[in-house]
């Protein structure tokens, strides 16, 4: 939420939380390694900021609704290749 | 790899479009919407009516293993032309939705493939959003799981 709005440097998230430092950089590393934060150099700064593409493909509520579709339609075509008709 | 169906829904419409294309005969697809006992095995549904004409009427019922019924939908064509074209209405019993309008067009795009796309059209854009986080709201259920799963394996 923090970051929705800014990039900041871990020492700044860290502010926000009542949480020890290495704590919050343990956390940072994740969410990095995920993908979900991006990392910029500025000077001895390290700022991370919000990675928005990533973020959408989680937020993609579709996908679910195209899945059951998608499901519901594989199943269609498995009936109808292995259809014969009555004689 | 490209997905086979589609789904495409504009921010602060009232519908939304499904595109699906199948790698059968346009008769079989069509066939697939027109035979009771078909519907009812790819649907996985009880088809109690299915009557294939203008201002004919459809109904399925999904039971459970005691034979209660769990959910329910039905509606009525307004149009029914055989390997073309199905405009019909669509409404979920016991639920709290408004009708929705559905046009479904089949075209063959070769002898052994052809294509259904789906025009679904809501009462509202907030009524569409609603029917499209149904399915959402039992995943994010199931990812809640595993992301405690994946956490509880980072802290030991």
């Amino acid at each position: 939420m923090l970051l929705a709005s800014q990039a900041m440097t871990a020492g700044s998230i860290a502010a926000n939380f009542n949480t020890a430092r290495p704590t919050v950089s343990k956390h940072l590393a994740i969410l990095t390694e995920c993908e979900l934060l991006g990392q910029q150099q500025n000077g001895r700064e390290i700022y991370y900021h919000l990675n928005p593409n990533k973020m959408k493909e989680i937020a993609d509520f579709i996908e679910p609704f195209r899945k059951l579709w998608d499901d519901r339609f594989n199943k269609l075509e498995d009936i109808m290749k292995a259809y014969k008709p009555k004689k | 790899m490209e997905l086979k169906t589609k789904i495409h829904a504009e921010d602060g419409k009232q519908e939304l479009t499904i595109t699906r294309e199948f790698e059968l005969p346009l008769e079989l697809l069509f066939k697939a919407y027109e035979d009771a006992d078909i519907v009812a095995q790819w649907m996985g549904t009880n088809v109690v009516k299915l009557e294939n004409k203008k201002y004919g009427s459809w109904q399925f019922d999904t039971t459970d293993d005691k034979g209660n019924i769990v959910f329910s939908a039905s509606g009525v064509y307004h149009e029914f032309v055989p390997n073309k074209k199905i405009t019909r209405t669509f409404e979920m019993g016991n639920a709290s939705f408004d009708v929705q309008l559905e046009f479904l067009e089949f075209e063959a795009l070769a002898e052994d493939k052809s294509k259904l796309t789906m025009q679904i059209v809501y009462r509202s854009g907030a009524l569409r959003d609603q029917m499209l986080k149904l399915p959402f709201k039992q995943g994010l259920n199931m990812a809640h799981n595993r992301l405690e799963a994946v956490v509880k394996q980072l802290n030991p």
